[in-house]
């Protein structure tokens, strides 16, 4: 067993680090006031190759792993960016890999260098407003006719929507069969046709900088090979994109609970009140102690998942564990860290406030708590499915 | 054109340093270690001149132990392509004249045209190495420069070199050695692509045998490290805006001397 980064991981550490260091707490702070798209950030990371980090190497990218795009998000996430920074680049990260896993030829040059540029912005739409968690009911249709397929339907909590030039869609190409539910799904990669697609931005709690929506696909043409793998086997292609986002996601938490804990302990040792540093009661520094050892442990979680599935082992469980417990240490350093600061946590100009905000999005998505455990439940303990 | 740019690992300007329980040196327990900043304007400006020429070589070296190795990677992410660690326990205490016969007999087996280092480095900021190495080399100097120029036959090089209030130009002959100022450019960061290239780049291992450097006798010597004094707490001086005037500047005139 080995827990060492390689000399190029660390490196990929300290590069993400500085350069995502560049931007300042006050640009995140006003991206987030204005809901602006954080351009500036994401051009800087195109700009030095980071797009392309798992893009493989013939088409343009860097041909790394879920590991390596783990670890820059991860340095991303803490260097106070959080999810304003992370969501905009982790699209380039797991959208892509059903087409370089599952995508013909033609698909993977036609588009693959183009995203490894950051030419492409990411959407992703596979949630639909009656159906939730519950995959196999998407009511999105995909009809074949001629050469193509028409598609209409519904998708919502499409991050990007507002900018993507492309998307990745699930639609069902064949009625729901109880038998085999998850048969009968199909995985597109298009372009994101403005004049097909209507979108409503939502309004949330956090991350305002990067829009979530609700979209409306009305008569959308997909040419056929614009396919991703096999006509009816989308779900399962779309696997290897779940996978890597859970372990991405999780990570991007950790990284988001650094951030707030080292803000919170730097406050700790300056704040003096009854005359002594508030970081010298233990009522004020044990939850941060208890948030650091919960947060080691998360990531090791996360790059466990990373490592398996860079492997090209299963790695469902695990990148579930990951998300489950990475998001649990994510909340509790951020809210570790709010209460540290007491009232001034509550201000913005502290910035612990919009890391907290961000942090709780990681229980809910990219699925909820409750769905890893019953997961976890059913495919790991193997107990009787509640549902 | 060949560039040798000189670098140096200090810890990160965030580091609070601490004196460890050996009272002349620092504790490196637990230090982030970068590249000085002043070093980095130099890599960018020797890179940006081999872009600009359309060819030649940019050369980074450094004197360290092996954690300083990290320092030259970096070096090479940025675009440098290749790099010599002088690497020898011979020289860990070395002072600022020892490093640059080091570096001095570096540059003599590369024949560089060009050496740029930055102005100073910021964790012992004696800023002495740039001009000793000239020295030793016996070339003409320039330190603190903010711009550069160097003609087509690479003969020699104008820099403009910050003095107060405005800018000193010289023209120098080349081979010379350079110091960077703040301002000279923007250092890049460097690529993914870059990242991964540099592992595949060559980085020199080199003994204070290899340099020709026999005996090795520091002019300076460190005595003492000593932290600043701490800073004595403030004092509030408490009643109403009257008597408390008057009594800090009874205090200020009386206590401090300041008035």
């Amino acid at each position: 067993m080995d827990f060492a980064l390689t000399e190029q991981q660390e490196l990929i550490r300290k590069e993400v680090s500085a350069l995502a260091r560049s931007f300042p707490p006050e640009y995140w702070l006003e991206k987030d006031t204005k809901a602006e798209y954080p351009f500036e950030f994401v051009k800087a990371f195109a700009q030095a190759g980071w797009l392309g980090v798992i893009i493989p190497e013939e088409y343009g990218g860097s041909g790394l792993g879920v590991t390596e795009a783990s670890l820059m998000l991860h340095d991303i996430a803490a260097s106070g960016a959080g999810t304003s920074g992370c969501s905009p680049i982790h699209f380039y990260c797991f959208p892509p890999m059903p087409v370089i896993k599952h995508g013909s030829e033609t698909l993977k040059r036609k588009y693959l260098p183009r995203i490894a540029t950051g030419e492409i912005v990411m959407s992703f739409g596979v949630t639909e407003p009656n159906a939730g968690t519950d995959t196999s009911r998407i009511q999105t249709r995909a009809e074949a006719k001629g050469d193509r397929f028409i598609v209409n339907g519904r998708k919502v909590w499409n991050t990007n929507a507002q900018n993507a030039t492309h998307t990745l869609l699930l639609a069902r190409t064949a009625p729901r069969d109880p038998a085999k539910p998850f048969k009968g799904l199909t995985l597109f990669f298009t372009e994101f046709d403005r004049t097909k697609i209507t979108v409503r931005v939502i309004e949330k709690l956090g991350r305002a900088a990067v829009d979530s929506n609700e979209i409306y696909i009305d008569g959308l043409e997909i040419p056929m090979e614009n396919v991703v793998g096999e006509v009816g086997s989308g779900f399962y292609h779309l696997l290897d994109s779940l996978n890597p986002e859970r372990v991405m996601t999780g990570i991007e938490a950790v990284g988001i609970g650094r951030a707030a804990l080292a803000r919170a302990v730097d406050y700790a040792k300056e704040r003096i009140v009854f005359d002594r540093p508030i970081g010298q009661n233990q009522a004020v520094a044990h939850p941060l102690a208890m948030a650091w050892a919960k947060l080691e442990t998360a990531e090791l979680m996360c790059l466990k998942a990373a490592w398996l599935f860079d492997h090209g082992q299963p790695c469902g469980a695990e990148s579930n564990a990951a998300k489950l417990i990475a998001a649990e240490a994510g909340f509790e350093a951020c809210d570790a860290a709010l209460q540290t600061h007491g009232g001034y946590g509550y201000a913005k100009e502290f910035h612990v406030e919009r890391l907290w905000r961000e942090v709780r999005l990681y229980k809910i998505a990219p699925v909820s708590q409750q769905m890893v455990l019953n997961h976890i439940s059913e495919h790991v303990l193997h107990l009787p499915k509640s549902y | 054109m060949k560039i040798l740019v000189a670098v140096k690992q200090v810890p990160d300007t965030a580091t609070q340093v601490k004196i460890s329980s050996d009272p002349k040196a620092i504790d490196t327990a637990g230090i982030t270690w970068i590249v000085s900043p002043y070093d980095e304007f130099a890599i960018e400006e020797a890179l940006r001149i081999k872009e600009k020429r359309g060819q030649g070589e940019v050369v980074a070296v450094t004197l360290g132990p092996d954690r300083a190795k990290e320092t030259l990677r970096s070096a090479l992410a940025m675009g440098c392509d290749r790099a010599i660690h002088v690497n020898d326990p011979a020289l860990a205490n070395a002072d600022t004249m020892t490093t640059a016969r080091a570096l001095a007999a570096v540059v003599k087996q590369e024949a560089p045209q060009l050496v740029l280092c930055g102005r100073q480095a910021i964790d012992d900021d004696a800023g002495a190495v740039g001009a000793q190495l000239a020295e030793v080399l016996g070339w003409p100097c320039a330190s603190w420069i903010m711009e550069e120029t160097i003609d087509a036959d690479a003969k020699t090089v104008r820099v403009g070199r910050q003095v107060e209030g405005g800018l000193e130009v010289f023209d120098i002959p080349l081979p010379a050695v350079l110091s960077a100022q703040k301002g000279l450019n923007e250092p890049r960061y460097p690529t993914l692509k870059g990242i991964m290239g540099a592992k595949k780049k060559e980085i020199k291992d080199v003994k204070a045998s290899d340099l020709g450097l026999s005996s090795i006798t520091p002019e300076l010597s460190i005595t003492a490290l000593e932290a600043l004094p701490a800073r004595p707490p403030g004092r509030i001086i408490p009643g109403d805006v009257k008597d408390a005037v008057k009594e800090l500047v009874r205090s200020l005139r009386e206590d401090a001397k300041a008035i």
